[in-house]
This record gives C-alpha cells, sequence and structure tokens, in this order.
C-alpha cells in the first residue's frame, strides 16, 4: 500500500494511519509499539500495514501488559528513538498512569533537560459507539491535570493527519486522544496542506450570539447545535481547542469577548473536567465582557453507563440548546 | 476432588497443543539453591589481583561515603539518605563491571553506584539533599535518575536496552532494585518484556531482608527471588551480596551473556542493610540487635580484607592508601556541603516542556514580579 500525496476523500482512521506511515517514512527514529499494531493492525486498524512496510521491529507487537509498553517506550526514547504508543482504549491506559505520571511526564524536568522524551501515546477515547464498560471512558482531565504532557485531540480529518504528525515530531510527550466515534467520519484530506501548529484553538463556525467551545469528539454535535439554533434565531460561533495543554488563552479570550455569552461543552464528566478550568480561566479574563455565566453541558458525574442508556449521558443537540437558552438574551 | 483430577489420562489428541509442557526446559535456568562465593573459596585465585585490590578500594571508599552521607544528614546538610551500609559488595560490583557505553538504572538506595560511574558525590546527592532531583548528565554519565517509585526504572533498561540492539550497538543496561521493589507489577512486566525482546539488559535484585519494616517472609513465598526468573524464562542467579568478589563475578558473567546475545538475566544478591530504611526510620522496632549483629560479622568489607590478606593479596600500604583515598573524599562531601547551594527560582519553570508554555510563561513572569518586590521590600 502506498500512500498519494494530496488531496483525497479519507476516513479519520485513514488519516491516523497515512500520518504514521508517513512519519515512519520521514524519520526512522519513528517506532510503534503497543497490542496488536502489528499484524492486526490495531483493533481500529489504525496501524494496518505498517508491520508489512516498515517490519516487526518498527511496528512492535507486544506483551500485553500497558506499563510495560509505555515503560519499555520511554528507555527506547532515552536512546534517541521516538515511539508511538497506542493504548488499545482509553481505561486500558490505567495501568500505565504511573509511568505516565511519574516519568514520561517528569523526566525532562527531573534531569534538567537532559532526557526529553519525545513519546506519542495514542489514546481512543470517548463513547457513543455502543461499547461495553471500560471501553468508552474520557481520561483528558487525569492527562491534563499532569504538568509536562502536552494533550490534544483531533476533530476533523485534516486535524488527524496534522496534529498526529506534529505530535510525533514534537520533542515533548504527547497525549494523542483519538475520538472513536469519529473514526469513520469521512472529509477531504489534503496531506500537502499545512496544518495549524499544536496549541492553537480554530474558529470552526462564526456566530454573534453565543460561542460553544468544544473539541473532539463533541464538535460534529455542537456544529450541530448551532444549525438547529438558527429556528431560534440564534447565531452560534463554534470552537474547536484541539490543544487542551497547551492551552490556547489568546483564541478564546478573543472569540468570548466579542460574543459575550459561552458553553462550554464535552462528554467526559463535568466535576473536576476541563469545563470547569475553561470556564474559570474565561470568567477570570473576561469578566467585564460576558453578559452571562459561563455555562457547561458535560457527561453526568456517573461512571461511563451501559451501551444502552449511554444516549442519555453524552451531551447531545437538546441538552446544548437547553443550555444556550439560559444565556440571559433579553439584554 | 481436585483440578488435578481433572487431568487427562488418555493421551492428548495431536491437534491440541501440549499446554502444561514448558517452552523453555526451566532446568538450566534453575539458580544453585545455595548462593554463588569466591572468598574464602580455591576460585580466588582464578581473579586478577589488581582487580581484587581495585574492588577493595572502593569497599572503603563506599563505606566511607556512606557514613559521611550519613553524617550529614544528622547535621541537616542533606534531606535524606537511605544508607546502603552493608551493601557496599552490591554497588561497587554494580559501578565496576559496566562498561564506558553501558546504562546503569539506580533505585534511590544506589548513590553509590552512581558515584562509582564516575559521578561526583555532590551532583548525586542533589535529590537527597533538595536542591535538584537529578544533578548529573544522564546521557553523558549514561546513568538513569535516581529512581523513587519502585521498580519503574525496570521496564526502561528493557528499552533502552531494546534500542540499543535495534541500532547493533553493544550497550547493555542495569537495572538495581531492591526485594520489595519485585513485589511491584513493573518488575514482572519488565521482566516479560526483556525476556520476550531478548533485550541485553541484567537486572540487580539487592535482597537486603525488608522493605522498610516488612521482612521477605511477608514479600514473597517463593524459594528464592532469583527463582522468579524462571517464569519468565531468563536465568536466575543468587550470590552472596557481601562477597564483593562473587557479585562482580556473577554479574560479569550475566553482563557477557547479555552483551553476546544471549538475553537478559535476574541475579538476586544476599545482602543486609545494617542501617535504617533512611534517618526517618526506626530499624529498632522491627528487628532484633542478634541478627543485626549476625550480619555484622558478615560485613562485606572485613571479609574481603580478611580473605584479601589470607591469600597475601592486600598489603598495610594498599590498606592505608585506600584509606586516604576515603577521607579525601569525605573531606570534599563536607566542604561542598558546607556551602549553600545556588538556587534559582526561575529555573522551576525551564525543563517542563521542550518550549513553554504560555501559561507557564506567565506563571513565570508572576514569579519574577514577587521576587522582584521581594528585593525591593529587603533593599528599602
Amino acid at each position: 500500500m502506498t500512500t498519494e500525496q494530496g488531496v483525497r476523500t479519507s476516513s479519520m482512521a485513514q488519516a491516523l494511519n497515512a500520518a504514521l506511515r508517513d512519519e515512519m517514512r520521514a524519520d526512522p527514529a519513528v517506532h510503534l509499539l503497543g497490542e496488536d499494531v502489528g499484524t492486526l493492525g490495531g483493533v481500529f486498524r489504525i496501524t494496518d500495514g505498517l508491520a508489512a512496510e516498515f517490519g516487526a521491529d518498527r511496528c512492535l507487537d507486544t506483551p500485553l501488559a500497558e506499563a510495560g509498553i509505555l515503560g519499555t517506550a520511554i528507555g527506547m526514547a532515552m536512546y534517541g528513538l521516538r515511539p508511538v504508543v497506542e493504548m488499545q482504549f482509553d481505561a486500558f491506559a490505567y495501568p500505565a498512569m504511573e509511568q505516565l505520571v511519574s516519568h514520561v511526564a517528569k523526566m525532562r524536568n527531573r534531569t534538567a533537560g537532559g532526557l526529553g522524551l519525545p513519546i506519542t501515546v495514542r489514546v481512543p477515547y470517548g463513547g457513543g459507539i455502543g461499547g461495553v464498560e471500560h471501553h468508552s471512558d474520557s481520561s483528558e482531565a487525569y492527562y491534563t491535570a499532569t504538568p509536562g504532557l502536552h494533550v490534544v485531540t483531533p476533530a476533523t480529518v485534516s486535524d488527524a493527519y496534522g496534529l498526529l504528525r506534529a505530535s510525533i515530531a514534537s520533542d515533548d510527550p504527547v497525549i494523542f486522544l483519538e475520538p472513536k466515534r469519529l473514526y469513520w467520519s469521512k472529509d477531504e484530506l489534503d496531506t500537502t496542506a499545512p496544518s495549524e501548529p499544536i496549541g492553537r484553538a480554530v474558529l470552526r463556525r462564526a456566530g454573534r450570539s453565543a460561542v460553544l467551545i468544544t473539541y473532539g469528539p463533541s464538535l460534529p454535535v455542537c456544529l450541530e447545535a448551532a444549525e438547529a439554533a438558527r429556528a431560534e434565531g440564534w447565531d452560534l460561533a463554534v470552537l474547536d481547542l484541539r490543544s487542551l495543554v497547551p492551552f490556547d488563552d489568546a483564541t478564546v479570550c478573543e472569540v468570548v469577548r466579542s460574543v459575550g455569552r459561552a458553553v462550554v461543552v464535552h462528554e467526559a464528566s463535568g466535576f473536576g473536567g476541563v469545563g470547569a478550568e475553561i470556564a474559570a480561566r474565561v470568567s477570570e479574563r473576561c469578566f467585564h465582557h460576558l453578559a452571562a455565566p459561563v455555562l457547561r453541558v458535560t457527561g453526568f458525574d456517573i461512571p461511563y453507563p451501559p451501551p444502552m442508556l449511554e444516549h442519555h449521558h453524552l451531551p447531545g443537540v437538546d441538552r446544548i440548546l437547553d443550555a444556550v437558552a439560559k444565556l440571559q438574551w433579553e439584554d | 476432588m481436585t483440578v488435578l483430577d481433572h487431568r487427562p489420562t488418555a493421551p492428548v489428541p495431536p491437534w491440541l497443543p501440549d499446554a502444561s509442557g514448558p517452552r523453555t526446559d526451566p532446568a538450566p535456568l534453575l539458580p544453585d539453591t545455595s548462593p554463588v562465593r569466591v572468598l574464602g573459596t580455591p576460585a580466588l585465585a582464578k581473579y586478577d589481583p589488581e582487580l581484587l585490590r581495585d574492588l577493595y578500594r572502593r569497599l572503603v571508599v563506599g563505606r566511607r561515603y556512606n557514613q559521611q552521607a550519613t553524617t550529614l544528614t544528622k547535621q541537616g546538610r542533606l534531606a535524606v539518605y537511605p544508607s546502603s551500609t552493608g551493601q557496599e559488595a552490591c554497588e561497587v560490583a554494580a559501578a565496576a563491571v559496566l562498561g564506558a557505553d553501558d546504562w546503569l538504572f539506580p533505585s534511590y538506595r544506589d548513590t553509590l553506584a552512581v558515584v562509582g560511574r564516575g559521578v561526583d558525590p555532590l551532583a548525586a546527592l542533589t535529590l537527597l539533599r533538595g536542591s535538584a532531583h537529578t544533578g548529573y548528565d544522564p546521557r553523558a554519565t549514561r546513568t538513569a535518575p535516581l529512581c523513587t517509585p519502585l521498580a519503574t526504572q525496570a521496564p526502561h533498561a528493557v528499552g533502552l536496552a531494546h534500542a540499543a540492539r535495534l541500532r547493533g550497538e553493544p550497550v547493555v543496561a542495569l537495572a538495581m532494585l531492591g526485594d520489595g521493589g519485585t513485589s511491584e507489577g513493573d518488575f514482572h512486566e519488565a521482566l516479560n518484556f526483556a525476556a520476550v525482546l531478548n533485550a541485553p539488559v541484567v537486572f540487580l535484585v539487592q535482597n537486603n531482608g525488608y522493605a522498610i519494616s516488612v521482612p521477605l517472609t511477608k514479600q514473597s513465598a517463593a524459594p528464592s527471588l532469583a527463582h522468579k526468573a524462571v517464569g519468565y524464562g531468563m536465568p536466575g542467579r543468587l550470590v552472596d551480596g557481601n562477597d564483593v568478589v562473587a557479585v562482580h563475578a556473577v554479574l560479569a558473567e550475566a553482563m557477557d551473556r547479555a552483551r553476546s546475545g544471549g538475553g537478559p538475566t535476574l541475579v538476586e544478591a544476599l545482602t543486609y542493610r545494617l542501617e535504617a530504611h533512611t534517618n526517618a526510620d526506626d530499624a529498632t522496632r522491627y528487628r532484633v540487635g542478634e541478627e543485626v549483629e549476625a550480619w555484622r560479622a558478615h560485613d562485606p568489607l572485613v571479609l574481603m580484607e580478611r580473605h584479601l590478606r589470607e591469600a597475601d593479596l592486600l598489603d598495610d600500604a594498599t590498606v592505608a592508601r585506600a584509606a586516604e583515598e576515603a577521607e579525601a573524599v569525605a573531606a570534599t562531601m563536607r566542604a561542598e556541603f558546607h556551602a549553600e547551594p545556588e538556587l534559582d527560582p526561575l529555573s522551576l519553570f525551564r525543563h517542563v516542556y521542550a518550549e513553554p508554555t504560555p501559561q507557564l510563561m506567565e506563571q513565570a513572569e508572576q514569579l519574577a514580579a514577587e521576587l522582584a518586590a521581594e528585593q525591593a521590600g529587603a533593599g528599602a
């Protein structure tokens, strides 16, 4: 299989595969490792065909042990490789949390810059695909609360390609959160087009009434809500964060100040979540520009529910519109 | 009726693999039931007298280093020191057996091994002094940071050794652990990965009898910690951890094996921590004086000096020179720790990321302003 350079229609899964292939071609130091990434090509086929092209050493099927996978990747990075780790599902990454928090995130700091770890940890995350328990967690708050990690999450096919290439090229460790339910979303992908760098938010839709601030799997839901809101006479902007760490305060504040009303939308639980951080930052920086409090629309504060009930938990268009309706329009 | 009663009596059908049969013959992997010893045996004659005198010298300096560091904690100049007094043979042998290109992955008790690699004593102690996390350049010294979480450095050693082998470079990684660390999941994952990847790595477990206060009998029901190697398909070796020549010999053999493509080895060194876990610990609450006294009689330094003298391999001049060197090291440590460390508060933000985030730059400006205000206040 070869990668065609240029414009083509691609799924997000294919875009991620192309990004891995192109980085591996560009830099022999890039090595993939994880459970099932080799012969099988990953349970979501993100690494499909890479073992065949680059060999079993560069696309390594490991024993099933996440701490061992990430710990081994740390040693490989210490010796000059650029490991890309696949954690098969969000909740399967938890056994590796000690390696992540105590070593991946801190090694550069512990060694005064002597040992940076250019590791990319790919984590398929979030629900909405009918997965049974332990297959649908939104674990981003654990990662964003850990200094030393970059945390990015694409919501579009182009960002899946561009952000993954940028993550692998980064000299810092990156938690790359892949929204599972967008794996099969399709769009035009131009692999030759320059992409926005890590750390910058992108306005996906302009609007004057309020802004929906979101990322990853909730972006298409917010765009749908913005479309539906036109019937109510509301003109909603939609801001895609793309990167949770570093956080793009500048763009977020610029949009919020111009619009005056904001709702943060994500499917992870709300309490202690990323939305709480965003609401606090916006309130601290834009208080005098706000016509209403910053609201949050999130998943409930419950363990991820059984798949037949997950639609009650996940923020949908109606819940977003209900929040928008609370933003005191009569000023 | 037990599970064993369900074993098939008829032959297993040929299409069914025999899952009960070992894929690796465990017999060659099984360690000797008694630890390897060299001192006091005829095998001592095989060793180069210069190597033996060097190991002796390193033991003497190491003991003095441990004593001086412990004193520094009592003076409040070191925040904490997990002493390796009584375990110097393991520390010394680990450092001596490594080549310049090999990597050491030490635990928090292994400062002496780090110094044995040639790292400056003060630089090796910044973590325990509290002035900086790692005071030396890991890449230049091929020495990983002292690792405080238990056994988490073991998979790093495996990954580094694996990467070196992929590049065709003859590098071996040596990971040092304690007996408590062998109960951690990362220890098991590291051994399994090392064996599956055939990585050139050596695991040295210093079994000093206690994980802080918990004795080995409550840590593991295995016949020995070296036995744990067998389940992963790698050799396990049991050695007298107070016999510096034996530890050196067993480690050297494991290093050679790894370097020549033979894969990993687990070495269990039986030793004893003569001091408490750290200066914050009261060892009299969990062990009796008789036990400590018995191990004092088996002190690595005493053993080495006695056996080398008996074999006529050590003279008074060598002993005096080693003592002088040890005193010089202690004097340097005292002088270096007498001076207050130079600390730059703004360095806090310097190595969190390769490029600081906008959020960190804001916080650095905040601290800079606080420092400027403090200085202005002090000047007024």
